[in-house]
């Protein structure tokens, strides 16, 4: 018995716990009350033909249930006062699962997107029936490049772009203009054949479209050189509205809003994905399958993907890369130390804007048709999101970041298994972007600095060690 | 120190490394600095001193370029002296620079900050420590050899596939940054983010950044604010090595006078945007127009002074 008290005793001793987490639950419970009677409690119906109101008293005693009872729990378990308080200050889990798995996690991360068509080929049994989960994979990856391609200007020049979808524009329809221009088609026709240019076409192109691309970037990046913070972020993205407003406008050049069609696909280094005698299949002996060009996509833009990461990597140990993270420190400091702010703000809004050019062109080859509704703001959004979610400068966090919403969101297209949650009448797909909009504030919530908050060094003496976000500054422009 | 042998003029006029010459800094209606003259000896430490809002650190933007002059000139001369000539020639031509093999004339005034820095080789550092903050020690000192390295990495271009010469360039300049991580004492504390150093160490490391520049001037803006005592004797140590060491050129702001006295050759005081003193510590230690700038006197007391001595003339060289 004496061992029982001992045992009892101190949760006793301690804070009253039950009777104010009971009131405190009482008082949000009725502010619930207040503000979801009129907004909850009501419901405007047509009573023949004239508006009534009716009455929906036990929705609103759930949700007013929830809050109390949600509330009510939460004050004894996690903001109780007899809890200890976390005293963990260092190193979230995130990132210390990063370090234990440090060497491993890219190596394996890259595996994976490399074994990603055999794994879903297999899984799934057959070319077909892989066809959803590679399209997704090489959905994910064009976002994972053009999230690295955003990460050089937002992460590592700190210069906030919410055009970026311009130059994903430019690249697309560098592509798609010149791959369907019938004079460039008749010079080479004269010179190589008649079938040279639509089977060489993305290949020629590619490089043009992230150089054109880079171009537009400079030329964009110039005028708003001297703009800082949110006088930078407005401007780039208008910017990105004029390119799309051209597009649609300028009927002549770019067909406006009908968009390019029949733009020539992919082929593979010159051998055409058809079921003709020259054609891939026949070539290599195979039988004739529309998954082999999609399965060669993949491959294209994986490449293109880990070109972006390998350049970035480069770049950032680099003079030109330190100065661009020196520039996001301070930009004052840089120009005393000799260093040209203007050079070295331009370079990083052209080498952006070339990998976007690359991806740009890569979405034309794949899709085969390109308009101006592909290239809205949501897609600068949606990049830029994947930028600040994954942790601004940071490789990995960028690949999860863009893994994590695209995939997410695609997940969340298949929730029908909550039909027989709440009904046949539920329909899962309107509450798409409310989760997604929900999971990102959690992220932002747990993990203010994005996934990977951490900066690794881009030169060391003795030891490499993580510099923590709290020092890294975001850049003011 | 002060004395060139040579003729018996003090170093600043006989071999100086900058000039400045009737230097206006209007902004607005107000005049921040009026009409300043001063010249700046090679070798020598030079102190700008002043009560507060003197105009010293609107000195100090002029002369590193984050502010164009309203009027005024300012040169600076690599390598010897220049002759009237050749700073005539410069000006009339309407160039930046006028670079021979072993000498060279910078009007600074015409220049952005980044070439003053770059090309006329002035570096400075900031009242408030403008590090950066999430870089390391060694990344910072890294940076500060931008203009040679990016050279040297072609560009980018060799850099981003590993030559051979951009992997030495880089070795050579990662081996500068030690030799000032040692001279500042922060060898231990390379790989640490230098935000998160104390405040001494900042300083130090500041000092340090400006100094892998391969400065031939540096302007220290308050260098030993928020500095005790020891490490303020440590900061007299440092620039006097880099002095004798390096032979470059220091000009600093500084309010402590222990710092000021101690290792200062030559010493302008500033008040009101205009020089009141000019000369060795010694002597401006003793001007009466900086006791009463300094310490307060009726204007009644300071007139009298004035005209006692007759310094309403320019006291150029009153101690020399």
């Amino acid at each position: 018995m004496a061992v029982q008290t001992a045992e009892t005793a101190p949760p006793a001793a301690a804070n009253p716990v039950l009777g104010p987490a009971f009131k405190d639950a009482l008082i949000v419970g009725l502010i619930a009350l207040g503000l979801f009677g009129p907004l909850i409690g009501f419901e405007t119906v047509i009573i023949d033909g004239a508006l009534g109101l009716a009455y929906r008293p036990s929705l609103l005693a759930i949700m007013v249930g929830i809050i109390f009872f949600g509330r009510l729990l939460l004050n004894l378990t996690l903001w109780s006062p007899n809890r200890k308080p976390s005293t963990h200050t260092g190193p979230t889990l995130f990132d210390r699962a990063g370090t234990v798995m440090g060497p491993g996690v890219k190596p394996a991360l890259l595996a994976f997107a490399v074994l990603f068509p055999a794994i879903a080929i297999f899984s799934l049994g057959g070319l077909n029936e892989s066809r959803y989960l590679i399209d997704l994979g090489i959905l994910i990856l064009t976002y994972v490049m053009l999230g690295w391609g955003l990460n050089i200007v937002v992460g590592l020049a700190g210069l906030l772009d919410l055009g970026y979808v311009a130059f994903y524009a430019v690249g697309a329809y560098t592509y798609a203009l010149l791959a369907t221009s019938a004079p460039i088609n008749d010079f080479f026709a004269g010179l190589f054949g008649a079938t040279f240019w639509a089977n060489w076409a993305f290949w020629i192109c590619l490089p043009m479209a992230g150089i054109f691309a880079g171009v537009w970037g400079m030329i964009l990046g110039f005028p708003v050189l001297r703009l800082r913070g949110d006088y930078l972020a407005i401007v780039t993205l208008a910017f990105g509205e004029i390119i799309r407003l051209v597009l649609i406008n300028w009927v002549d050049f770019t067909n406006g809003g009908a968009g390019i069609a029949s733009i020539p696909r992919a082929t593979f280094f010159g051998i055409p994905f058809n079921a003709g005698p020259d054609g891939f299949a026949a070539l290599f002996g195979l039988p004739f399958s529309p998954m082999h060009r999609i399965i060669f996509l993949y491959f294209v833009i994986l490449a293109l993907a880990l070109l972006t990461a390998f350049v970035t990597v480069r770049l950032r140990r680099l003079p030109v890369g330190r100065a661009w993270e020196a520039l996001r420190e301070d930009e004052i400091a840089c120009r005393s130390l000799g260093i040209n702010t203007t050079t070295t703000k331009l370079s990083a809004f052209a080498t952006g804007a070339m990998f976007g050019g690359f991806a740009g062109c890569f979405f034309a080859v794949r899709a085969g048709f390109v308009s101006p509704e592909s290239f809205t703001f949501d897609v600068s959004a949606m990049i830029l999101a994947i930028v600040v979610l994954g942790g601004m400068g940071s490789q990995i966090g960028v690949a999860v970041a863009a893994a994590v919403m695209m995939g997410g969101m695609e997940m969340l297209r298949n929730l029908g298994f909550l039909k027989q949650v709440f009904g046949n009448d539920f329909d899962p797909s309107l509450y798409r972007m409310l989760i997604f909009g929900f999971a990102m504030v959690a992220i932002m919530v747990w993990k203010p600095r994005g996934l990977v908050s951490t900066r690794d060094p881009t030169i060391f003496l003795k030891e490499r060690k993580a510099v923590s976000g709290d020092l890294v500054k975001e850049g003011h422009g | 120190m002060a004395t060139s042998p040579a003729n018996g003029l003090p170093r600043w006029d006989a071999d100086p490394i900058l000039i400045v010459e009737h230097l206006f800094m209007r902004f607005g209606g107000l005049i921040a600095v009026n009409d300043l003259s001063f010249k700046v000896g090679r070798g020598d430490i030079t102190a700008l001193i002043g009560p507060n809002g003197a105009g010293k650190t609107t000195v100090f933007n002029c002369i590193t370029g984050f502010y164009k002059p309203s009027e005024g000139r300012l040169i600076l001369a690599h390598g010897r002296a220049p002759t009237p000539g050749e700073i005539a020639e410069v000006t009339r031509i309407g160039e930046r620079s006028l670079v021979g093999r072993n000498a060279g004339v910078f009007l600074l005034e015409r220049m952005p900050d980044y070439r003053v820095s770059g090309e006329a080789k002035v570096a400075r550092t900031f009242q408030n420590i403008r590090l950066f903050t999430g870089m390391t020690v060694l990344e910072n000192l890294m940076v500060a050899q931008h203009n040679a390295l990016m050279a040297a990495s072609g560009y980018s271009l060799k850099g981003l596939f590993g030559l051979p010469g951009w992997t030495k360039a880089q070795k050579a300049a990662t081996a500068k940054a030690e030799y000032w991580l040692d001279k500042v004492g922060l060898t231990d504390r390379a790989d640490d983010p230098a935000g998160d150093l104390p405040y001494g160490a900042q300083r130090r490391l500041e000092i340090a950044r400006a100094m892998c520049s391969e400065p031939i001037l540096l302007c220290l803006d308050e260098p030993a604010a928020g500095l005790n005592p020891r490490e303020s004797l440590e900061l007299n140590t440092l620039l006097r090595a880099i002095r004798a060491e390096h032979g470059t050129s220091i000009l600093l702001i500084e309010h402590d006078m222990s710092v000021v006295m101690e290792i200062s050759d030559h010493v302008v005081v500033l008040d009101y945007g205009t020089k009141i003193s000019d000369g060795t510590p010694q002597a401006v230690k003793n001007d009466p127009r900086v006791i009463a700038a300094y310490l307060g006197v009726d204007e009644d007391a300071v007139e009298e002074v004035e005209a006692e001595l007759q310094l309403d003339t320019n006291p150029t060289g009153a101690g020399a």
